[in-house]
């Protein structure tokens, strides 16, 4: 059993590459894609013809620029404050959940439920209206407040499942050992709870990168529309030109920072979402 | 495993929290518990709740933003014109092809693929775990594009890789008819999430004692017994939540269609339709009546799932 056999190992081979046909399928094409010329958009091969970075000039230095790194600058932005409060205001909900006692545990843990049900649509109509009226609208905190209601739930649900796996005693017993209060928490439980709430975080920068309700609906200009949002809009240099090799290279530009982070903390992230859902 | 651990105990030598009343000790740490998750409760509230209210009400108008001096109360009007009305029936029926035909074929291919990972030999895991993790890493738009690109009749290749199969029309354009344009709809979510599934029932599959499995094999069980009567009945818990939340989200579905059809040849689904008539035609009134209709759907599909397969929403996420 311990040495696979050659078949056994064949058998893996073929399994793998089609798992990785699988996953790469939509990368590698829209990778191909954007680096077609204009004129080799429609020969409806898979591969450019001849490799041109004319895509990239055109939203990085070109014509296309602004409408680009503002989006860029927007998402960034917007996803990374987002994630902030939303991992601030649940670690704080996931610590006292996991370790101390009190009435209506249960009613947080089924209201972060609940929201994360909520149909994103049903809340951007009044929001619209709302931010309208109050000023919030084409604006960041008009886009941070409601990406709350996404990053907030899975946040406190993930990171209540990190902080019941950590051995609290560990604090009491560094008290023991002459430890203050203070520095028992930071010496025995900080370090414990830091990789959790770092998984926390990618997972909530995802989901708050990866809206596009919200960032069509609450967003009208180059002043708060994010990378989603922009794509869905983007019309092309000219009028007449089919932006599919801009969309494309945009698009490459905003996957392969967040697969690279993906790829880097993979066993994190995996035991963040199985966790989060599974055993909560 | 337990909850939680009390913050002193007599053996720390805190004798001064020690000797505090019990009931004092308890009302100080009901009050922490809440000073600490008290925020993140009303933040909460106040991004959902907040906005379902005000949509309930301000369904009850006929109220255009075009128009705000005309707005009337008129009761359940809007309801009354949009339930008689065949294009909600029609969003709601594409809604529910593609919430459950994504779901069953996610649930397949995701339990296939957790089968894979599950018995690959250690080299080979890291990579098939990486690699299914880069639809994750993807946003839906961009995948929305992707599929858009590869099988549109101007940019699009998959034509020409399929026009030896007999049959094929080299020149179908995919985007010109409904069911075509819910293949590649369905396509794309279904790539996008099912290693979100599979990574569920990997950790459901981990949970299965393998003394179970085993033990069944010794007593001549065949594959499909052992998967019928061991593994599947053992992973009940991380089953039900998968499909649970795949079929709340596939029934929000909205990037995919708005990037590929934008509802176009009767793909529009229920999200787009709650988009289109509040946020582009500025009918509030209206909108909000779609948007309170679709959050009644998603609390149904609750409703049901809970009664229908006896889970506890809370406990089967909440516990082990």
């Amino acid at each position: 059993m311990k040495n696979s056999s050659t078949k056994e190992k064949v058998t893996w081979a073929v399994i793998s590459v089609l798992v990785l046909l699988y996953a790469l399928f939509p990368v590698a094409s829209i990778l191909a894609t954007s680096f077609k010329q204009p004129s080799d958009l429609t020969t409806g091969k898979f591969l450019p013809t001849e490799w041109s970075t004319v895509n990239y000039e055109q939203i990085l230095v070109g014509e296309a620029q602004g409408l680009f790194l503002s989006s860029l600058r927007n998402s960034i932005g917007i996803a990374l404050i987002a994630t902030f409060i939303a991992v601030v205001l649940a670690t704080l909900c996931a610590y006292a959940i996991a370790r101390l006692d009190f009435p209506g545990k249960k009613m947080i843990l089924t209201t972060a439920l609940a929201v994360s049900i909520f149909p994103v649509i049903s809340i951007v109509t009044p929001l619209f209206n709302l931010w309208r009226t109050i000023g919030l609208y084409d604006t960041w905190p008009g886009l941070i407040i409601p990406y709350l209601s996404l990053t907030l739930p899975i946040s406190i649900w993930t990171l209540a499942a990190f902080f019941r796996q950590i051995p609290w005693e560990l604090e009491q017993a560094a008290q023991v050992d002459g430890a203050t209060t203070w520095q028992a928490f930071r010496k025995a439980i900080v370090p414990l709870a830091a990789p959790g709430v770092f998984t926390t975080a990618i997972i909530a920068f995802f989901i708050a990168w990866n809206d596009f309700v919200y960032g069509i609906s609450l967003t009208s200009t180059e002043a708060a529309r994010p990378v989603p949002a922009a794509l869905a809009f983007f019309t092309g240099a000219s009028q007449f030109e089919e932006p599919t090799g801009a969309i494309s290279a945009a698009a490459i530009i905003v996957t392969i920072p967040i697969v690279l982070l993906v790829l880097l903390f993979q066993r994190q992230i995996v035991s963040g979402l199985t966790q989060g859902a599974v055993k909560g | 495993m337990s909850t939680s651990v009390k913050t002193s105990s007599p053996a720390t030598g805190k004798q001064k929290r020690a000797a505090q009343p019990y009931s004092e000790r308890a009302k100080g740490e009901r009050r922490l518990g809440w000073l600490l998750a008290g925020p993140a409760f009303v933040v909460m509230l106040a991004v959902t709740a907040y906005p379902i209210v005000q949509a309930a009400y301000d369904s009850l108008f006929n109220y255009r933003l075009t128009a705000p001096s005309e707005r009337e109360f008129i009761g359940l009007g809007n309801y009354g014109v949009i339930l008689t009305d065949f294009v909600w029936w029609r969003d709601l029926g594409v809604t529910l092809l593609i919430t459950v035909v994504t779901v069953v074929v996610e649930l397949i291919l995701g339990f296939a693929l957790a089968l894979v990972m599950h018995k690959a030999l250690k080299s080979v895991r890291g990579l098939l775990r990486t690699a299914i993790l880069v639809p994750y890493g993807i946003i839906t738009v961009v995948s929305a594009f992707a599929w858009f690109y590869a099988f549109d009749i101007n940019s699009g290749y998959i034509n020409n890789w399929f026009n030896w199969v007999p049959g094929i029309d080299p020149d179908l354009n995919w985007f010109a008819g409904t069911w075509s344009s819910l293949f590649v709809i369905m396509a794309s979510e279904i790539w996008k999430t099912t290693p979100f599934i599979s990574l569920l029932l990997l950790a459901g599959l981990a949970q299965v004692p393998d003394e179970l499995t085993e033990a069944a094999e010794v007593d001549g069980a065949t594959w499909w017994e052992r998967m019928s009567r061991v593994i599947l009945p053992n992973m009940k818990a991380a089953i039900m939540v998968a499909v649970l939340f795949r079929a709340l989200d596939a029934f929000r579905i909205f990037d995919n269609v708005f990037i590929m059809t934008n509802g176009a040849f009767g793909t529009e689904v229920l999200s787009l339709l709650a988009y289109r008539t509040s946020i582009s035609r500025l009918e509030i009134g209206m909108g909000s009546a779609v948007s309170v209709l679709l959050f009644i759907c998603v609390l149904l599909i609750c409703f049901i799932a809970i009664k229908l397969f006896k889970v506890d929403l809370a406990g089967a996420r909440g516990s082990k």
